[in-house]
């Protein structure tokens, strides 16, 4: 090859690999993004009703209840004003208890229950996931364990 | 008293840290050779300082000094003392320190290692080093120290975060910054040849091993922690797309890209001024991960308490790095190059392909991490990515590129020999499709498209790397260390993409609630649960399940998982039990007392998962194969003898 159609080979795949770039993830990121919601526009309806979305906020003191002897649960979500009841089959994740800031991802079902698939706590004990902090701020909620 | 002189010790060490990066720069810049010589001397001296400090902030740990802030909040006199070690990188003020103090250890190594090359280029490379150095020392000093006092010091600390109690801390974080900072070194190699307008073939070979180095190092890091993450319950297993595991990846293709764009500047003093723009992309994608990490800005399994001053600090600091390297590269890049022709089926061509799909991956990646962060500030919601996007785009790029490994590596530089190539290795790739189609078939039962094709390209790739090597033992060709090194790196590619791909198409898992006596079956394998035991550890009580595993009613393991409460933080964290052979890893893991004697449990069959990590320690190890050629050594001699002409 010449250096000149060097370079033009150079210059096409470049501009061809962004091009493939920015349409793939357009495409994909439009279509698989979760939307992330607070309790308030939960109970305010704003929330999509045929697909999957996450809510955040904390574990209610002594919401969790047990079917016995099954991996089928229920807890309530708070921000202290709006509350939410997930349902969820599963293994909790190691940092999930009372007072624990939270991040569920699921959908509503009729009655109005989160029917989660995922329930995460990824973070150490001082520290509350970005989103959930927002929203309890935004109802006037201080973390009790801040240093 | 001690620690106030780890304090005085860090800001001495800032002030070596100017003096090294202002007047070995200047120096080279007049042509003074004694303003050149005193960057050895400071790059030495500062990093003295930083062992002290560092040495400092360790014996605060281990000797139990809860008068620190630091080791209060992060430590406890019940903590094993591997542990007290260890938990000076379990925060973010220690592990800043520790950034230092390898970025000091580079900059010694750099010292030490560069003295056959000619004065000016040392002195630029280390006087770079030594700015780097300013702006983390500023950084820890300003934002970040860990040496600062309480009023009132508690009796007993808070302990380490009871999930970072792992053996895997030891080592796991000091791998990855290893790595993330030895890009610095290219990264100051690029700019030295970009100030002094000089590069040449000679400049590509320098900086070559140095990148190899980091990127073996960077290699290892990622691998420990995606093994980390899969034995930590609830941490997404080996790979999940976290920011923070994107945030270690985006560098590590970026150096990869770079080390094939070096073969070609080395080889054919080609691609110069792209292998300066992917020396910069490598160590800013580190920067930009320091920043997304350590801001808080991103949900991540690893996310710290957000501090905005930090986050604006580190910001500030990317941005001025990124931007002046960019501003001398606009400048100085197009005066570099030089043309010399190769045909389209070249390897040139081949390594231009790996740069772009690599280069594809890594944007892709980094599109998809800011991409919530972006969408958040236009005031559209909070999103997001989740890790079945990150699959699909980044397999896109990926999986064409391991096909053309196999071609690449083989073919000749500056003339095409495709046809010969093929011919040469038709029946590898036909056998590769069928035992890709009779492997799964017959292990497990099933097959998919995605999944033949993903074998057929591992399979393919390790078939490929094997001819060389081969041959070389029989006699019938030579073979040098560099060309072995980069035979065994690709192997390490093929044993991963057939490791990663079974893993994803054969893996089960499956959560179930299990009662003393039951036993629970997945994939052929019965996990029988034998009953509880109490067991007491340094810091936290046990509860220990006891499983045993058997196939066709032959027993194959006893896997003892635990769930620990840990007294001080009173947390609960589950350590899994694990039975892992190359074939396949049986993992049980208690989650929690359903009452009624019922426990729910996690239970996972993952197939060949070692081979990911293995195939990630044999490219690390081809790295280290190539990085001890021989021409690198001789170089260094022969650089001695070529006379240095100075910058204009």
């Amino acid at each position: 090859m010449t250096p000149k159609q060097q370079r033009m080979l150079s210059v096409g795949l470049l501009i061809g690999g962004l091009v493939v770039v920015s349409a793939l993830s357009i495409g994909a990121f439009r279509e698989n993004t979760g939307f992330y919601f607070e309790l308030d526009q939960v109970a305010g309806g704003e929330t999509p009703v045929d697909r999957a979305f996450r809510v955040g906020g904390l574990v209610k003191e002594g919401s969790l209840e047990r079917a016995p002897g099954s991996l089928e649960l229920e807890f309530t979500l708070t921000d202290t004003v709006n509350e939410l009841v997930v349902a969820y089959t599963g293994v909790l994740p190691d940092l999930f208890r009372d007072g624990q800031g939270i991040i569920a991802r699921g959908q509503l079902d009729e009655r109005g229950r989160f029917i989660a698939e995922e329930v995460l706590a990824k973070h150490d004990e001082n520290y509350m996931p970005p989103e959930v902090a927002d929203s309890l701020a935004r109802q006037g909620y201080q973390p009790a364990d801040s240093e | 008293m001690i620690p106030e002189l780890g304090q005085i010790a860090l800001i001495i060490a800032l002030m070596l840290a100017g003096l090294q990066g202002i007047l070995p720069l200047i120096g080279a810049h007049r042509g003074d050779s004694a303003m050149m010589q005193v960057a050895r001397p400071a790059a030495v001296a500062q990093f003295g300082f930083v062992a002290v400090a560092f040495g400092i902030l360790t014996t605060a740990f281990v000797t139990n000094d809860f008068t620190l802030e630091y080791v209060a909040t992060n430590s406890n006199t019940a903590l094993p003392v591997m542990f007290r070690v260890a938990a000076v990188w379990g925060a973010h003020e220690g592990s800043m320190l520790l950034w230092i103090l390898i970025l000091s250890i580079w900059t010694v190594a750099v010292a030490v290692g560069s003295k056959s090359l000619p004065e000016h280029v040392a002195a630029r490379v280390i006087g770079v080093l030594g700015l780097l150095s300013v702006g983390t020392l500023a950084f820890t000093l300003f934002t970040s120290n860990p040496f600062l006092r309480l009023d009132l010091a508690p009796i007993d600390g808070r302990d380490l975060n009871p999930l970072l109690q792992d053996p895997a801390l030891v080592i796991h974080p000091p791998m990855l910054y290893v790595g993330y900072v030895g890009l610095s070194v290219a990264f100051a190699f690029a700019i030295a040849a970009m100030l002094s307008g000089e590069l040449d073939r000679q400049w590509a070979r320098w900086t070559r091993p140095w990148t190899t180095a980091a990127w073996l190092f960077l290699t290892l890091g990622i691998a420990l922690g995606s093994w980390w993450a899969y034995y930590e319950l609830g941490w997404g297993g080996w790979w999940f797309w976290d920011p923070v595991e994107n945030a270690s990846f985006m560098p590590w293709l970026a150096a990869t890209a770079l080390f094939h764009s070096l073969a070609v500047t080395e080889t054919r003093g080609l691609f110069k001024s792209w292998t300066l723009l992917l020396a910069i992309m490598a160590f800013s994608l580190s920067l930009l991960g320091t920043f997304l990490v350590r801001s808080g800005v991103l949900v991540s399994v690893h996310a710290f308490a957000s501090d905005p001053t930090r986050g604006y600090f580190i910001l500030g600091f990317l941005f001025v790095v990124i931007t002046s390297a960019l501003a001398l590269y606009a400048w100085r890049a197009p005066s570099l190059d030089t043309q010399a022709g190769f045909e389209p089926t070249a390897r040139e061509t081949f390594l231009l392909l790996n740069n772009v799909l690599l280069v594809v991956a890594a944007t892709l990646i980094l599109i998809g991490t800011l991409y919530p962060l972006i969408i958040e500030h236009l005031g559209l919601g909070k999103v997001s990515v989740g890790p079945d996007v990150f699959e699909l785009v980044f397999i896109i790029p990926m999986l064409p590129l391991t096909f053309l490994i196999g071609l690449g590596m083989h073919s000749s530089w500056r003339t095409g020999n495709l046809a010969a190539v093929w011919r040469r290795y038709r029946w590898i790739a036909l056998g590769s499709v069928a035992l890709a189609v009779v492997t799964p078939w017959v292990l497990y039962g099933k097959l998919m498209l995605m999944t033949v094709v993903g074998i057929t390209a591992g399979i393919w790739v390790i078939l490929a790397s094997l001819v060389e090597p081969a041959r070389a033992v029989f006699g019938k060709t030579r073979i040098t260390r560099a060309q072995i090194g980069m035979h065994l790196a690709h192997l390490g590619v093929g044993l991963f993409t057939v490791g990663a791909t079974v893993v994803s198409s054969f893996g089960l898992e499956a959560d179930r609630a299990v009662r003393n006596g039951e036993s629970l079956a997945i994939s052929g394998y019965e996990f029988t649960f034998d009953g509880l035991s109490d067991g007491v550890g340094p810091n936290y009580t046990a509860r220990r399940g006891a499983f045993t595993v058997t196939r066709d009613g032959r027993e194959v393991a006893q896997l003892r998982p635990e769930k620990r409460s840990y007294t001080t933080q009173v947390s609960e964290m589950t350590e899994a039990g694990i039975h892992a052979t190359l074939a396949r890893d049986l993992f049980v893991a208690m989650g929690d007392d359903l009452g009624d004697g019922a426990w729910s449990v996690r239970v996972q069959y993952k197939p060949m998962i070692r081979l990911i990590w293995l195939g990630a320690l044999i490219m690390a190890f081809g790295g280290l194969v190539a990085m001890t050629d021989a021409r690198y050594r001789v170089a260094k001699r022969k650089a001695v003898a070529t006379p240095v002409t100075a910058e204009a």
